[in-house]
């Protein structure tokens, strides 16, 4: 396979779990401002949900004030923004046409026909009533594209490469979003597990569709403590750390059959695999979820650029 | 036109020709509702696919669908075998006269073909002297652009030895129609076009490198995604199976073509390029390239890698060669040319200019180095002004230019928003020559769906629609 390819699969995936995890951010954003709290103040959550994207210095560049219908569309439309949703649907879809004898032609479909009517939309399909249901639109359109890939796709070392984007990817969001959670959303005043943190949690399972595996695998209610077991160190939840770096050892052990041979990159994986596997919430909390979240996004990161090196991706 | 056209399904009111004598009834039968239903089926079908090409300076439509029609275009048996035959003659012939020019140029030296007409051509490749490419073939892929005027008139409007496109859209018209109609395939025994990229494979893996062992390595070279027929380069490697290359995937190391993979260096033995001759090899060529390989074409004199169509086949489409095909054909075969060509005026003779100029409103003007229908005039379609101006271009650089009678190209149904309605056509079919030659039945058939117009161009806003021939 062209070096090319690999990266062409690589990027595609994870732009396309990215323009679902950046719906499922503003879904939280919308979810939070739809109740009312003295606590986070006006605007904060919308600025959160900036910063949880890592869009908000752009965002600042452009707009002066922080208003729920710009951020949205920031996030979601302008041609401004370079990783808003629609860029994102347009970059997955570019690495795929540079590539799309690796795609089979249901997943190229899937790709193509999720830019080609997300491009169609009009300002109003975003505002109000009507963007909970544009949300969930690009939430089935990316699980319509993972689902041609699965159902599909010989499993190779497209396949695995594909897997790589979008579990690194979906890492790094799970991360960012609980950094975020705990450094801006938690009120300085408040314990953690207050009133108005359940609820923002909560909102954040949702966003997450864990609300019910959280309260199957807790039976209780929602503590940060747990949520935050949950979504890094459970090997169960589909979207937790845990998870995402089982699948990307089994992705570079899989690359590793195909090709027989090892590349560097597993041995940077397979360590950040077992920080997670050997640690438990009480060690996370003593050396500071914010450090731990840190040190884990930068490792992630530089494995991005480890697999780049070692399988000739430029 | 005050001329009448020939239509193929028949002349209006009159009997209708039989190879339509199906499809006449079934489109007699047809709720023009259900039709238009099939039409937005048919365009959704086409946008999810991604078959869009681009049109070159215009932002607004970056990608857009060239219009399908969902009338089929029929050929009889008898009609097919003839064109097939007529087609052959006409790429050995080509192809004998691109190794002529290309070593001891006898047609020059026979008096039959004027010396200045290679030398003094941007076609003509000096680098490709005195090499010889594998089987001798210089033009593998070629689209033969025909028209017709009549019951038995079918003329050669155009070789395009090339990078020709449109192969994608006639298997794809083919899926789409299938996917639309099966009762027709059901009511006709239609020949197949399924097998082209398999065809292809087999035409590019014999004309790999002679010293090439086992199972030869192919690619399909592409500009990149910005290209306008860059869906086809996609479409075709993945037909055949193979990968699809850019410029910055390949490189020359060790006296090979390399790809970079994966797992490091993989040796390249064939190259479908669909770039440009200039972009090949910013070495040998133009060095502002970024398109193609630097080393490529040395590798290529050395016969280490085969170049698919051969850099320098171009000269043998140009269209100051053109009007010299059926002298060409004749010197290389020795038979009678079984396919015409439209009559054509050179400029660049004086007799030949006076006419043109004095006859500017009646005639189709082209550059001689022109394609896809930019930079030509269409007579009895331009104003007083757009003669003038084109007359003095011509007189300015008459050399530049060749005429044609307006032809009244054939019309075949089509259905319009009027309904059904005749437009005029032409058709390309796609030859391979390698190991021997394989024509697809049928080819492209391109409409120009505006009413009267004679204009089959994509980029001037034709269509495309699927092309039958019926087995005996």
């Amino acid at each position: 396979m062209l070096g090319r390819t690999a990266a062409g699969l690589y990027w595609m995936a994870r732009y396309m779990e990215r323009a679902e995890n950046l719906a499922r951010l503003v879904e939280v954003g919308y979810r939070i401002a739809l109740m009312p709290s003295a606590a986070t103040g006006h605007g904060d959550e919308w600025r959160s949900t900036l910063v949880s994207a890592a869009a908000l210095e752009g965002y600042g560049a452009k707009y002066d004030e922080i208003t729920p219908e710009t951020v949205t569309h920031w996030l979601l439309r302008d041609p401004d923004n370079g990783s808003s949703v629609w860029r994102c649907l347009e970059a997955a879809r570019n690495n795929g046409r540079g590539m799309r004898t690796a795609l089979t032609r249901e997943m190229w479909e899937a790709l193509n026909a999720t830019w080609v009517e997300y491009s169609t939309l009009r300002p109003g399909d975003l505002r109000g009533d009507r963007l909970p249901d544009l949300l969930n639109w690009v939430r089935e359109r990316s699980q319509a594209f993972r689902g041609a890939m699965l159902g599909t796709i010989i499993r190779d070392d497209g396949y695995h490469f594909s897997q790589l984007g979008a579990f690194l990817e979906r890492a790094d969001q799970t991360a960012r979003i609980l950094d975020v959670k705990y450094h801006i959303l938690l009120p300085r005043s408040e314990m953690v597990g207050g009133a108005t943190d359940g609820y923002q949690w909560e909102t954040i399972l949702r966003s997450v569709s864990a609300r019910g595996a959280y309260r199957y695998v807790y039976k209780g209610p929602y503590r940060a403590w747990n949520v935050a077991e949950f979504l890094i160190l459970s090997p169960r939840m589909p979207r937790s750390l845990r998870f995402s770096y089982d699948w990307i050892t089994a992705s570079l052990d899989g690359l590793g059959e195909v090709y027989g041979t090892a590349a560097p990159a597993d041995d940077d994986a397979a360590a950040t695999r077992a920080r997670l596997v050997d640690c438990d919430m009480s060690t996370i909390f003593q050396g500071g979820l914010h450090e731990f979240l840190g040190d884990f996004i930068a490792r992630n990161g530089a494995l991005s650029i480890a697999l780049a090196r070692d399988y000739h991706f430029d | 036109m005050a001329e009448v056209s020939f239509d193929e399904m028949g002349p209006e009111g009159g009997p209708v020709r039989a190879p339509y004598a199906e499809l006449a009834q079934w489109l007699a039968r047809q709720d023009p509702r259900e039709l238009r239903r099939k039409q937005r089926q048919a365009d959704t079908i086409f946008r999810r696919l991604g078959i869009t090409f681009a049109v070159y300076g215009d932002d607004r439509a970056a990608e857009r669908l060239i219009p399908f029609d969902l009338v089929p275009r029929i050929l009889s048996a008898g009609e097919w075998r003839r064109l097939a035959r007529g087609i052959e003659q006409r790429v050995r012939a080509l192809n004998a006269f691109l190794d002529d020019v290309y070593h001891r140029q006898e047609i020059v030296r026979a008096g039959r073909l004027p010396a200045e007409l290679l030398h003094a051509n941007d076609g003509f490749l000096p680098e490709m002297i005195g090499l010889d490419p594998p089987k001798g073939v210089y033009a593998h892929i070629i689209g033969t652009d025909l028209v017709r005027t009549g019951e038995n008139e079918f003329h050669v409007l155009e070789d395009n030895l090339r990078t020709p496109s449109g192969v994608s859209y006639l298997l794809e018209n083919r899926e789409t129609m299938m996917r639309l109609f099966p009762e027709l395939f059901a009511r006709h025994r239609i020949a197949p076009v399924e097998t082209y990229p398999e065809m292809l494979l087999e035409t590019l893996q014999s004309v790999a490198p002679t010293g090439c062992a086992g199972e030869p390595t192919v690619v399909v070279l592409s500009p990149g995604i910005h290209n306008s027929a860059f869906f086809e380069h996609a479409f075709l490697a993945d037909q055949m199976g193979v990968e699809l290359v850019f410029g910055s995937d390949l490189f020359v190391e060790a006296g090979q073509l390399h790809m970079r993979t994966t797992e490091g260096a993989k040796q390249v033995d064939v190259v479908y390029r669909r770039i440009d001759d200039e972009f090949l090899d910013p070495l040998t060529f133009r060095p502002d390239s970024m398109l193609g390989v630097a080393g490529l074409f040395d590798l290529y004199r050395a016969g280490r890698v085969t170049i698919v169509n051969a850099p320098g086949a171009g000269i043998a489409d140009d269209k100051a060669i053109y009007s010299f095909v059926p002298d060409i054909v004749e010197f290389y075969t020795g038979e009678k040319p079984i396919l015409s060509n439209v009559t054509t005026w050179r400029c660049s003779e004086p007799d030949s200019l006076r006419y043109v100029l004095e006859h500017l409103s009646e005639l189709v003007v082209k550059e001689v180095h022109g394609s896809g229908g930019y930079g030509m005039l269409i007579g009895p379609a331009a104003s007083k002004r757009e003669l003038a101006d084109f007359g003095a271009k011509l007189t300015a650089k008459p050399g530049a230019y060749i005429a044609q009678p307006t032809l009244a190209l054939s019309t075949c149904p089509a259905f319009t928003r009027a309904g059904i309605a005749p437009r005029h056509v032409d058709l390309r079919p796609f030859v391979l020559v390698g190991d021997r030659v394989r024509i697809t039945p049928g080819g492209l058939t391109r409409v120009a769906l505006k009413k009267g117009s004679l204009v089959v161009n994509s980029s001037q806003g034709g269509g495309t629609k699927d092309t039958w021939v019926l087995e005996d």
